[in-house]
């Protein structure tokens, strides 16, 4: 893990805040002179669906989305996507996961399972995982909402940028009302997973 | 320092920087944000149009006014500004004139995946690709120029990894422009037989010398590697083979209508292996084989949805191994209507009266899915009106009590309204529903004719839905809340039976759009399980073991739930 060059894969639900989030890392590779490309999903597929933000940052970056298999990073905001785009991973990459369930409409109908071992089913898979509750850190921190913050937090901690530096480009994105508490749960995330014993 | 924006904003950008006047659009997915981020440069009159011909014709009219103008939709859009595109090719610009497509391969928020290149080809136009943002920003300046000095449209063609890929740009200053002079000119701008018969001439002149200026054009590039492989390759794709073979030849077309023949011919020459990868359609491929150049494409890489630096690695034979299996067996998580949704209740009172419905391009598409199921068809902008008279021509005034077109407000006033016409005017006696829910809700929520906002947020009159549907001649117009469950089930059955067209307006705004909620709901322990309320497919209710639960965060206080439960266990906290 370092700031040469990073494919980070953002998979979670529609409205859970994943393109601002994308923005964020984007920007704040950018400031860190490296050369960006960060690929989005809007319209019906936000609508509480899959949805994925590619983001990736280097030296030189040709292509806006990540292939198969050659993800440095995953941030799931959400465990079951988590599973789902768990084969973006490369060996001996990292997994953050948000240990929050949204169940899909299937499953809320009776029509679908959620698997009840998620967790310990990638974690036998893939030995750098950290998983974090993103929603409870941002109610501490003041607002629900915040949970994307709070992810952003804890992969930072695994970028290795300056934290100065995240905290301008989150000023710089964030309405200027909302720039405290998403600092504030930003660095809760930061904290957590920078603290020994990080997995919950 | 660049900006790290995405192609939408570069495209937003360029224009603004060309100098442009006027820009018009109907949002639509993937090309929204074009005029989103037009509307905020005070120098530009930037508009949403009620639909995508009206905002061409527009466009058309402002660039022969002498303003520079851009005019930008998704590609099925294109399909509804077709009619003035093909003859704005004939007649030309006198201001410069550029129309954005955006195309979606893959179809992430669209009902077809067609190659919009075809449209440079069929109406003749010249046509750029730019592969990221940067291009994107550069092209649009570019178009603005070409346009002017050859008199003719030009199309900028997108893709969703385009218009929704941000990387960085380097913004430049706005060149001011006059509004060119306007005079009559009925030869050029009027399209009589006899004028048209010369401007078709001029035309093709006009595309041979098109064709020369791309045999040259800076847009297009070669990139001489390993003459082993040659490939040519342009859009987003150019980015997937540069990653998948970085030694490779490359010729990149940037600028890809008219095909430069000659420098495909000097480039197939110098290397061993010719390959072409593209997007959807074999389009370029085909007129390369036509050249008599022996090349590959199509039988290595897929024509269904995009192209990926995998599919590129594995058409080329380069296949890899990945770790990770994909797991099987994983819960889909299709797209629904958001919790408090209002178009819930509509949908959940046509399946009780297992009504035949033609739905129509919104969210409320969704409408078709488990458990709601309560939608038959769905074409295109506005289709449901006809689809649904055509329904009652087919099997008579019977069938016709079981069928209703639903419709939202903005495509209502996109293409609607001559649907319900039709209904009138050829004695029909379906129901059609309005979906009111006062935006465009689906792309972001955009300002329509019917909100009372412009695109730039100035407040304007507004369309009164009831009024339209009375002048087209409908005489029974019945406005309910969407909330109020009972009244919409009576409304509806009383609606459907009668034998004379409705409109049934079911007006709530959208649960994204309002700001304020109501007090979330939740189950108490008078809860049976018997899963009346799961029937609505709302998010924020589930029932896994053997009462229902309603998720407090998720729950916007709509209170459908409430209505269904046949034991009065759900209420608000």
């Amino acid at each position: 893990m370092g700031i040469s060059g990073e494919n980070v894969l953002m998979v979670g639900v529609g409205g859970q805040g994943i393109i601002l989030a994308g923005r964020i890392i984007g920007n704040a590779a950018l400031k860190m002179g490296l050369e960006v490309k960060v690929s989005e999903i809007h319209g019906m597929a936000q609508r509480g669906g899959s949805v994925v933000t590619h983001v990736r940052f280097g030296r030189k970056v040709y292509s806006p989305t990540i292939e198969v298999g050659k993800a440095d990073v995953i941030l799931a905001f959400e465990k079951l996507e988590a599973l789902r785009w768990l084969h973006y991973l490369r060996p001996g990459g990292t997994m953050i996961i948000n240990d929050q369930e949204i169940y899909p409409l299937p499953v809320l109908i009776g029509k679908g399972e959620y698997p009840s071992d998620i967790l310990e089913n990638i974690q036998s898979k893939v030995s750098d995982t950290l998983a974090l509750d993103a929603l409870k850190i941002a109610v501490e921190a003041g607002n629900p909402k915040a949970a994307n913050m709070v992810l952003l937090g804890a992969l930072a901690a695994k970028l290795g940028f300056e934290q100065e530096l995240w905290h301008e480009v989150i000023e710089q994105t964030v309405p200027p009302k909302t720039v405290e508490t998403n600092i504030r749960a930003f660095d809760m995330g930061f904290e957590r997973i920078k603290s020994p014993g990080a997995c919950i | 320092m660049p900006k790290l924006l995405t192609g939408n904003e570069a495209v937003a950008r360029g224009a603004y920087e060309a100098g442009v006047h006027f820009a018009s659009a109907y949002p639509g997915t993937p090309s929204t944000e074009i005029l989103e981020n037009l509307a905020q440069y005070e120098e530009v009159d930037a508009q949403w149009s009620p639909n995508e011909k009206v905002a061409l014709e527009t466009a058309l009219g402002a660039c022969i006014g002498g303003a520079r103008s851009i005019v930008s939709m998704k590609h099925v859009g294109l399909n509804v500004a077709a009619d003035p595109l093909f003859t704005a090719s004939y007649t030309g610009v006198n201001g410069g004139l550029v129309i954005v497509s955006a195309d979606d391969p893959g179809m992430y928020s669209s009902q077809d995946e067609q190659d919009n290149r075809y449209y440079a080809r069929f109406a003749k136009i010249p046509m750029l690709e730019p592969s990221d943002s940067q291009e994107a920003k550069d092209f649009t300046i570019f178009a603005f120029d070409l346009s002017e000095e050859y008199d003719t449209p030009v199309l900028l063609r997108l893709t969703t990894r385009i218009s929704h890929g941000r990387s960085p740009v380097v913004l430049g200053e706005r060149t001011e422009r006059k509004v060119k002079d306007y005079s009559r000119n009925i030869e050029k701008y009027i399209v009589l037989p006899a004028h048209a018969r010369r401007l078709h001439v001029e035309v093709e002149n006009r595309m041979s010398r098109l064709r020369a200026l791309a045999e040259k054009s800076p847009l297009n590039k070669v990139e001489m590697g390993d003459r082993e492989l040659g490939i040519i390759t342009c859009g987003a794709a150019y980015q997937y083979v540069k990653e998948a073979c970085p030694n490779a030849s490359i010729l990149k077309l940037g600028f890809s209508y008219p095909v430069p023949h000659e420098l495909i011919r000097e480039f197939a020459k110098q290397v061993n292996r010719l390959i072409v990868v593209e997007e959807l359609e074999p389009l370029l491929e085909n007129e390369i084989r036509a050249l008599g150049i022996k090349v590959e494409g199509k039988e290595l890489f897929t024509r269904f949805g995009e192209l990926s630096t995998e599919i590129v690695r594995k058409g080329l034979g380069m296949e890899d191994e990945t770790s990770f299996k994909p797991e099987d067996n994983i819960p889909l998580r299709p797209p629904v209507l958001c919790p408090g949704c209002p178009h819930r209740g509509v949908f959940y009172q046509l399946n009780k009266l297992k009504a035949v419905v033609t739905g129509d391009i919104g969210c409320y598409t969704l409408g078709a899915l488990p458990p709601l199921s309560s939608m038959d068809t769905c074409h295109c902008m506005g289709a449901s009106i006809g689809t649904a008279l055509g329904l009652e021509k087919a099997r008579g005034k019977e069938f016709a009590r079981k069928v209703v077109a639903v419709i939202g407000d903005s495509t209502f006033l996109h293409s609607g309204i001559t649907g319900l016409m039709d209904v009138v005017y050829n004695k029909g006696t379906i129901t059609v529903v309005i979906l009111d829910n006062g935006i465009t809700a689906m792309t972001g929520h955009q300002h329509h004719p019917g909100t009372g906002y412009t695109a730039k947020n100035e407040s304007t009159s507004k369309v009164d839905l009831e009024e339209i549907c009375r002048a087209v001649g409908v005489k029974r117009v019945v406005t309910v809340d969407c909330y109020d469950l009972e009244r919409l089930g009576t409304v509806l059955k009383e609606e459907m039976s009668a034998e004379e067209p409705s409109v049934v307006i079911a007006r709530r705004p959208c649960i994204l759009w309002v700001r304020e909620r109501e007090r979330a709901f939740a189950v108490g322990e008078s809860c049976i399980g018997c899963g009346a309320c799961i029937g609505l497919g709302c998010p924020a209710i589930s029932l896994l073991g053997t009462a229902a639960e309603i998720n407090a965060q998720m729950c916007t206080g709509c209170g459908l739930c409430a209505q269904v439960c046949p034991t009065k266990a759900i209420v608000r906290l």
